[in-house]
């Protein structure tokens, strides 16, 4: 299939973004990671004003949606590179942009340690040993599959970059702490939570579907709210 | 002084956490945040004897289990410290809050290759999942206390040696371009040598083989490059080999093959005792021998259609989404085709039962380090060496730590380079071509006429480096003139006992060594 894909492209940090747009030969069954890897693979590629398209700088790691790194804006969507075939696109158009909340590093990196500083704020770590219960392996398994990839941030009406909401991208792993916190021995956790998470959600679960990872987001704010807020503990 | 720690997956975390325990500071490197780790992508589990099978499993039996199947190349006296701490490791990330299944004698254990015991703890089929973000949340404290550093998008642009001794990195940071110096000790947790092989194994693009190239061109040892793990059970996926964990035949998946019409279950006819569950280089080298026969289809499938509904919901769902997303067949209902695939690396960076390297100050742990798994790994031992040979080079690296003599400066280095995709591309065909699950002579001289073609097209240091890295492997199978393991030679079928050493290379000489004796 013929490809129009409109990339947003960013030399470095300080410079102006600027749209390419780029016209290759692509297969259906190509996800947009491989499509990336074959335009980096590709000799003196030009775009349609016949300059020189060079390297297209993103990220990448796992290649099979377990990692998170590819996360990036397709087709208007926050979705991850790897898990995005080519058939989805219609019109045999594609545009690629880097996620909006966090700094463009170049092209379609992006800094996240934001995520990172977040969670280390709300203090999210076990002081003590975890509790155990049927209740809490299965949140705690479905907790602990979060990528940190952001396209959770991407779409939250109330996370801003500089402002004190932390997102899904912080309730999702504080959920697995919280679930497994003995009832009578409650963490920092449990107010920052209150201050950085419950206090600035307006509960819109615009991230509930985006989830590459098919995380029941919903189930996991819901819990931590009744563990953190209600002090519903899963220990007895 | 802080310790050096290059690489934030499952070995470098424990090594992180082991020095923070102890009081002592680090800075963790690495290119990208944890969670882009290829720890993460571990799926089948964790082995430890906890004997809650019902099965008078014994931590001999593990260290039995290891070295037979490593087949007696592994460093006995390492791997015996690995079984032993195994149970401690496993009750440990338990404390950590990691959801294993249990039943009421604890944590339940799965059959894994290579293994007569049930001895592999797991979450699902997303065991290394779950040990990373329990180690993660637990690193994160010491983050906050300023005793864990991180350098999450550094990449190591030097390794300083000076007369064979580590005297610190120049890192530098992919998102300024600036570059950063460290003095003193260093530990390796760097991974394995994915970078000679890209789009062709089952791991990550972040396992470059860089940090290994370098090791190499600064005169480090290594050993053990030619064993290379081809899992057997893999599908292609764009860009790379999809694993299908070994999980699906300890849970009961059977493979066959269909010959003259009818489907032939290989592997339960050879090998009675464990059938399916051989280690991982019998059953791959089993695929190639079947495939070849004239009766028999080109093409091997894996059963899984008669495991229990139960045990698909509580401990395999996420294999199950796994296939259905990326083959589109529901392998409850149909047999999904599979073929092998390279999936670990045995051989790395040489390392004592310490951790030691051949240089100084400078330690290694984890799929960079050639520690644990002898000619072959087993299933569930990764994880598990990882996060005990994390522990080892941490303890190591402490009490050596402060010895050592401070230059004045470090010596000043290239600007940082990074291999080409192209450039890649074309060492990993000709590495991928040669390198197979079988080999031979003729093969490996063709892969270094090959190589030397390369030589011009190097463009850069990088390159430059992993040339050398690929020259080296290939001439650690040449030298090898026996099978044993992961490493099949056509022209030398026979396992011969005075081969029972390690392959060692060091710049561009290739030797034997007796096993942990430098």
């Amino acid at each position: 299939m013929k490809l129009t894909i409109d990339i947003l492209r960013q030399k470095d940090s300080a410079s102006v973004p600027y749209k390419q747009i780029i016209e290759f030969e692509a297969l259906p069954e190509d996800t947009v990671a491989t499509l990336l890897n074959k335009i980096n693979a590709s000799d003196d590629l030009r775009d349609i004003n016949g300059n020189p398209v060079g390297i297209i700088h993103w990220q990448c790691s796992c290649l099979q949606k377990k990692c998170g790194a590819c996360a990036m804006r397709i087709n208007g969507t926050p979705a991850l590179a790897c898990d995005t075939k080519l058939s989805t696109c219609k019109r045999g158009k594609l545009s690629l942009e880097p996620l909006r909340k966090f700094p463009t590093v170049r092209d379609l990196i992006v800094d996240r340690s934001l995520m990172m500083d977040n969670l280390r704020s709300i203090h999210n770590w076990l002081e003590q040993t975890a509790h155990h219960s049927k209740k809490a392996a299965e949140l705690s398994y479905d907790a602990s599959r979060c990528l940190q990839c952001g396209c959770c941030l991407e779409v939250c009406p109330n996370f801003m970059p500089d402002g004190d909401f932390y997102g899904a991208a912080a309730f999702v792993p504080a959920s697995r702490i919280l679930a497994q916190l003995k009832k009578n021995n409650p963490q920092e956790l449990t107010a920052l939570y209150q201050k950085n998470i419950y206090g600035g959600c307006g509960k819109s679960l615009s991230c509930h579907n985006i989830c590459p990872a098919g995380i029941d987001v919903e189930q996991k704010l819901s819990n931590a709210n009744a563990i953190a807020v209600w002090k519903r503990f899963f220990s007895s | 002084m802080r310790i050096n720690i290059i690489g934030a997956g499952l070995a470098g975390l424990s090594a992180a956490i082991t020095l923070a325990e102890n009081g002592v500071k680090s800075n963790l490197i690495s290119s990208m945040q944890s969670e882009r780790a290829q720890s993460v992508m571990a799926e089948g589990g964790i082995n430890a004897c906890l004997n809650t099978m019902g099965e008078d499993d014994a931590v001999e039996n593990h260290i039995e289990d290891t070295i037979r199947g490593g087949v007696n190349l592994a460093d006995k006296s390492a791997v015996q410290g690995l079984c032993e701490n195994a149970p401690e490791i496993v009750k440990n990330f338990y404390n950590l809050g990691v959801p294993f299944q249990t039943n009421e004698n604890g944590i339940v254990q799965r059959n894994f290759g290579g293994q007569k015991k049930k001895r592999t703890a797991f979450v699902k089929s997303s065991t290394g999942k779950m040990l990373m973000t329990a180690l993660i949340d637990a690193a994160r404290r010491y983050e906050a206390e300023g005793i864990i550093k991180r350098y999450p998008h550094h990449v190591l642009q030097a390794l300083h040696i000076q007369d064979n001794k580590c005297q610190g990195v120049t890192v530098t940071d992919t998102h300024t371009g600036d570059s950063i110096s460290f003095f003193g000790s260093v530990i390796l947790a760097s991974g394995g040598m994915n970078g000679l092989f890209d789009g062709l194994t089952t791991g990550t693009t972040q396992n470059t083989a860089d940090v290994t190239a370098m090791c190499l061109e600064n005169g480090v040892e290594l050993a053990n490059l030619e064993f290379i793990q081809y899992h057997p059970t893999t599908i292609a996926i764009p860009g790379k080999r999809l694993l299908i964990s070994e999980a699906a035949r300890g849970e009961g998946g059977r493979l066959f093959v269909n010959r003259n019409g009818k489907p032939w279950y290989f592997m339960e006819e050879k090998y009675p005792e464990l059938k399916n569950l051989m280690p991982r280089d019998v059953v791959s080298a089993e695929i190639v021998e079947v495939t070849s026969m004239p009766e028999c289809e080109n093409q091997v499938y894996l059963d899984m259609t008669g495991i229990d509904k139960k045990v698909w919901k509580t401990r395999l769902s996420d294999l199950r989404e796994q296939v259905i997303h990326y083959l589109a067949l529901d392998p409850m209902k149909k047999p999904i085709p599979v073929s092998p695939g390279i999936h670990y690396f045995m051989g790395g960076v040489w390392v004592d039962s310490e951790h030691h390297t051949s240089a100084e100050n400078l330690y290694a742990a984890g799929e960079c380090a050639c520690q644990y798994h002898g000619a072959n790994r087993l299933g569930g031992n990764s994880l598990l060496g990882a996060v005990y040979g994390g522990k080892i080079a941490a303890l190591t690296a402490m009490k050596e730590n402060g010895k050592q003599e401070v230059p004045a400066e470090l010596k000043r280095v290239q600007s940082y380079s990074e291999v080409t995709p192209l450039f890649r591309n074309s060492v990993s065909q000709i590495l991928g071509n040669h390198l197979k699950i079988l080999r031979n002579e003729d093969d490996l001289n063709k892969a270094l006429d090959e190589l030397d073609l390369m030589q011009n097209k190097a463009a850069n240091p990088a390159e430059i480096r992993l040339l050398g890295l690929a020259k080296a492997t290939v001439n650690c199978a040449l030298f090898r003139k026996e099978s044993r393991g992961a490493h099949r030679r056509t022209d030398y079928p026979e396992t011969n006992p005075d081969c029972q050493k390690q392959t060692i290379v060091k710049n561009t000489k290739v030797f034997f060594r007796e096993i942990n004796q430098l």
